[in-house]
């Protein structure tokens, strides 16, 4: 796969459609699965490494499930080239970081990662925009039972899936919803709503997972238990807990229209025209402004811009993502002369939908 | 078994705390121990996104007497594994076992899976799979007071443990 031509591009899953793609923005389900053959990947030593990739790499490239997919040596690209990866959430930060042969497979329109030799042997990830659970677990069993059919999977009747950690042993899955809540945050109501998500056993991430700053106002839900419930259970306590976040978000939209309908306009017009105007911007002031425009754009406030193109700018703003664009190392005060460059073409062109 | 400190449940984690010299042991029940590990953080507003309470974090300040065990497997220690909250290999979850279980309970409140079975898994341990989901859907059929489809899952039960009777073992 041609990282050049990627950094051209958006993935699928950053299209703004699908249901309640006004504030669901992606839907992801991941499974982590070890071959039994084989100690862990922390456990394992160079030469286990490679014939863990080896197999697993030809496993993904007999196309499982009549899935096509990319395969790219992580072990072998730069450290940019990893960056951008992480950035455009198709490998981790842990494979990011992690050493010895390692690798990921990618499809055309980068709603499937598959992970090799990340914390467990084999990562696997199926992304989509807007909230479709169902389809991402149709589409990673279909993939996961294809892989499955060739390889031994490291499986206990008592246990589950074994993996690397025990907080993923079981089914292996991690259900997660990526949410945009600006009026929750605004409101100061989105702490209640986290408190609750707790009570009921789920975790609040940000953007990029683990131990991230939520950026933007996006928010990560997901299942922590993955032990003693079906994947079907899992998938459903998400699905039935979201209607109500989505509730309220909504209702603080409405609030915040009702009772500030000027003051939000002006708010949500002066982000998106500092994001059209200025010379120089940092990555936070630009994910901050996005999201003012982005809840704008649902609210009706703006009109002449698509949420697609909100959604890849958050992405494409990046700095690994800079960097590829402009094909050089940047320091980050270039960067934010860049980012600005780059954020104005974006916006002030009539764009034709990639799609 | 010791009880925990703060209610009557038993308790599941024991902890020694050091703080500025002072030495004080904890031992807390599942649900407070959440609690200690996870304090309720309404007037914090600067980090409203809190990482899930970390496997190290319920591991790193317990003393364990199963430190010095190794998995014959992979080698790694039960030591090694509390410092680094990653296992070695599969074989560590029976190695490990008494440990672990406790533990795990402590993270997903079970102890059973009851997900997805690889197909290629021996067809008794399909049969067992399956019955142990029905009863699993039972109880929560009883719980919810939703009796005919507790009936018809009682049936299901039933008619797949004949048939497992019925079957030759392999």
């Amino acid at each position: 796969m041609d990282l050049e031509s990627l950094s051209q591009t958006g993935g699928e899953w950053l299209r703004g459609t699908g249901p309640e793609s006004d504030i669901v923005m992606s839907s992801r389900i991941r499974l982590a699965r070890n071959l039994a053959q084989y100690p862990f990947p922390n456990r394992a030593s160079d030469s286990v490494r490679a014939e863990v990739e080896a197999l697993l790499r030809s496993q993904i490239e007999q196309k499982p499930a009549g899935r096509t997919l990319d395969y790219i040596r992580v072990d072998q690209l730069e450290t940019l080239d990893r960056q951008f990866l992480v950035e455009r959430q198709l490998i981790s930060r842990e494979l990011s970081e992690g050493h010895g042969r390692r690798g990921v497979g990618v499809s055309a329109g980068e709603s499937i990662s598959l992970m090799v030799n990340e914390e467990d042997h084999l990562r696997m990830q199926v992304l989509r925009s807007g909230l479709a659970l169902d389809d991402c677990w149709q589409e990673i069993n279909a993939i996961d039972d294809a892989i499955e059919a060739e390889v031994n999977y490291a499986f206990s009747e008592k246990l589950g899936y074994l993996t690397a950690c025990p907080t993923n042993v079981g089914t292996g899955i991690r259900v997660s919803v990526l949410l945009h809540l600006p009026a929750l945050v605004l409101t100061k109501e989105i702490q209640k709503v986290f408190q609750a998500l707790q009570k009921i056993g789920l975790a609040v991430r940000g953007l990029y997972g683990e131990g991230s700053q939520a950026m933007g106002d996006f928010y990560q839900v997901s299942n922590q238990a993955t032990l003693g419930k079906s994947e079907e259970e899992i998938i459903a306590t998400i699905k039935d807990v979201i209607p109500n976040i989505l509730n309220y978000e909504r209702r603080g939209r409405t609030a915040l229209v009702k009772d500030n309908r000027r003051g939000l306009h002006d708010q949500v017009s002066r982000a998106y025209g500092n994001l059209k105007h200025a010379q120089t911007i940092s990555s936070e002031e630009t994910m901050h402004l996005l999201s003012s425009v982005r809840l704008g754009i649902n609210l009706e406030l703006v009109d002449d811009i698509d949420v697609a193109t909100v959604n890849e700018l958050f992405i494409h703003t990046q700095p690994a993502h800079l960097q590829k664009l402009r094909h050089e190392r940047l320091e980050s005060a270039e960067r934010n002369v860049i980012r600005a460059a780059y954020i104005r073409q974006q916006l002030n062109q009539e764009r034709p939908s990639e799609n | 078994m010791k009880k925990c400190g703060r209610c009557s449940k038993p308790a599941v984690l024991h902890i020694t705390e050091i703080r500025d010299g002072d030495v004080q042991a904890l031992h807390l029940c599942e649900s407070c121990a959440k609690d200690y590990l996870n304090p309720t953080q309404a007037e914090s507003e600067e980090s409203p996104v809190e990482a899930p309470a970390s496997v190290k974090a319920q591991l790193s300040d317990t003393t364990s007497e199963a430190d010095e065990q190794v998995c014959p497997s992979c080698g790694i220690t039960f030591k090694e594994f509390r410092s680094q909250g990653r296992l070695g290999c599969a074989h560590d979850y029976v190695a490990f076992q008494d440990e672990l279980l406790p533990l795990l309970e402590n993270i997903h409140g079970e102890v059973q899976h009851v997900g997805k079975v690889p197909k290629r898994a021996p067809d008794a341990s399909q049969f067992q799979f399956r019955l142990v989901k029905l009863r699993n859907r039972l109880k929560t059929a009883v719980d919810d007071e939703l009796y005919e489809e507790a009936a018809r899952l009682r049936d299901e039960i039933q008619q797949l443990e004949s048939q497992m009777g019925s079957k030759p073992s392999e």
